[in-house]
């Protein structure tokens, strides 16, 4: 009984104005939450003491992780959604894997660019071609090429089924990069908090990273949700244009 | 399905000479690099298996844009999506012509570059078998970027750029096999055998894919 009312729910949201509706009450509480663990993890990441080794820069670590745990997570949701797209046809699984990548893109260039800036005091260098930052790199490509196919099709729902098949492609890359660490044993650290005997670093550092992690979490589900509201709004306000031209055309 | 085969191989041999025009590109692609790192003779043996296989890897993607374009273009891809046969079974056919008409010349050719390189015997034997076996994953995983940019009207430059991160893997396993039948601490074996994993993954997922791609491209 549950699950059938789960189920109905979900496919309540494939009506887009209830979708909106339902955004418009959930937003301001996610982003106010969003906020809030912002400040408590921004204040909490610059006021617990630096590492021994590392002195300040550690603090890298805070904005660095969470980006890179987000562009691996926001590809999981964009493969979500392509199976959305190509199973149920559910209609708003589309506009969220399209809304999904460039925010992925993003986050990806956050976590590289932080990372480069991480490396150099720390490695003393700037880039290596070690196995994580390689693969993260492929994905970021992969990212900028899922955008630019999307781009390049006018119809916007074949080119959400065309991409899908591409984003369900490409999802062999995210266990690559996952355990690249583990698997190859370069410069790269391996993983240091989810693993199966827990966390090996110290709970000084560990609190304000969960807590940033979770930040930037709802951040990314904000932006998405954001996201979707604009495509939607974008594909009614095309479709107003095309009524409009037709009628013009008739002449009335 | 044989008829298919030998459909496809008929007309990507007799139009215009692709596999021809990729060994060019192939030859191009190594010849340049001595111009660009220095004819150092010791150098050139070193990164030599690399650059045959980045070589090999960017001619593989020459062709892979013609794949079904020239099918939709004349229509006979709307007769393939019609017919019973599996969907499936005709991309793995026609992944098969593709493959001998324009990549298995330039597995052929390797050996040849590998002399320009500086390669010893077994180092260019080496590059030859991994080529082989990692060839058709290029193959498999170009024939999803193809179908997928089949109805864009120059999907050719789209493709390569789709195709190109998800066949880094292949590169990686395909290189580092080579390397390891040179030097000796490295066994041969284990990179070998996950580059045939790979070759025999796409097999699998790449058909799969592109099917679905070309069923959803039809308008």
């Amino acid at each position: 009984m549950t699950e059938s009312l789960a189920i109905r729910k979900f496919s309540d949201l494939a009506n887009p104005t209830r979708f909106l509706a339902l955004a418009e009450r959930v937003l301001p509480w996610l982003a106010a939450l969003c906020c809030v663990l912002f400040a408590v993890g921004l204040i909490l990441s610059f006021t617990t003491e630096g590492d021994y080794q590392q002195g300040d820069t550690v603090r890298i670590m805070y904005i660095h992780v969470p980006a890179a745990w987000l562009s691996m997570m926001c590809y999981s949701v964009m493969a979500l959604s392509a199976i959305g797209t190509l199973v149920w046809r559910h209609p708003l699984a589309d506009v969220s894997h399209k809304a999904a990548a460039p925010l992925g893109a993003a986050f990806t260039l956050i976590a590289l660019v932080t990372g480069s800036l991480w490396g150099k005091p720390m490695w003393g260098t700037w880039w290596v071609w070690d196995a994580r930052l390689t693969s993260v790199f492929i994905l970021f490509l992969m990212y900028l090429g899922l955008i630019a196919l999307n781009r390049s099709m006018d119809d916007p729902s074949r080119a959400a089924r065309v991409s899908a098949v591409l984003i369900l492609v490409g999802f062999v890359n995210i266990p690559i990069i996952k355990f690249s660490v583990d698997w190859w044993n370069t410069l790269h650290q391996p993983a240091s908090v989810i693993r199966l005997d827990g966390p090996t670093i110290d709970p000084e550092f560990l609190w304000p990273l969960l807590i940033m992690a979770v930040a930037f979490t709802l951040l990314f589900f904000c932006l998405h949700i954001m996201a979707m509201r604009n495509e939607i709004w974008r594909r009614r306000v095309a479709t107003q244009r095309r009524l409009a031209a037709r009628m013009a055309g008739r002449g009335d | 399905m044989t008829a298919l085969l030998l459909r496809d191989l008929k007309l990507s041999i007799r139009a215009g000479g692709g596999a021809l025009i990729g060994i060019l590109f192939f030859l191009t692609v190594v010849a340049v690099i001595p111009f660009g790192v220095g004819p150092d003779l010791n150098l050139l043996a070193r990164i030599g298996p690399a650059i045959v296989w980045i070589g090999a890897l960017l001619a593989a993607l020459l062709g892979l844009d013609r794949m079904f374009q020239t099918d939709r273009d004349d229509g006979s891809l709307d007769l393939l999506l019609m017919q019973e046969h599996p969907l499936v079974l005709t991309v793995l056919v026609k992944c098969l012509a593709h493959w001998i008409a324009n990549v298995l010349p330039l597995v052929i050719a390797s050996p040849l570059l590998g002399l320009f390189m500086n390669m010893d015997e077994v180092a260019i034997g080496a590059a030859m078998l991994t080529l082989l076996v990692g060839s058709p994953a290029l193959t498999l995983i170009g024939a999803v970027g193809a179908a997928v940019a089949v109805t864009l009207p120059r999907g050719g430059l789209l493709v390569s750029i789709l195709v190109l991160p998800l066949c880094i893997p292949v590169l990686i396993f395909g290189v580092s096999a080579t390397y390891a039948a040179v030097e000796d601490p490295a066994p041969f074996l284990p990179p070998f055998l996950i580059l045939t994993a790979i070759t025999m993954f796409f097999a699998v997922l790449g058909p799969l894919g592109a099917a679905l791609a070309l069923r959803n491209a039809g308008d």
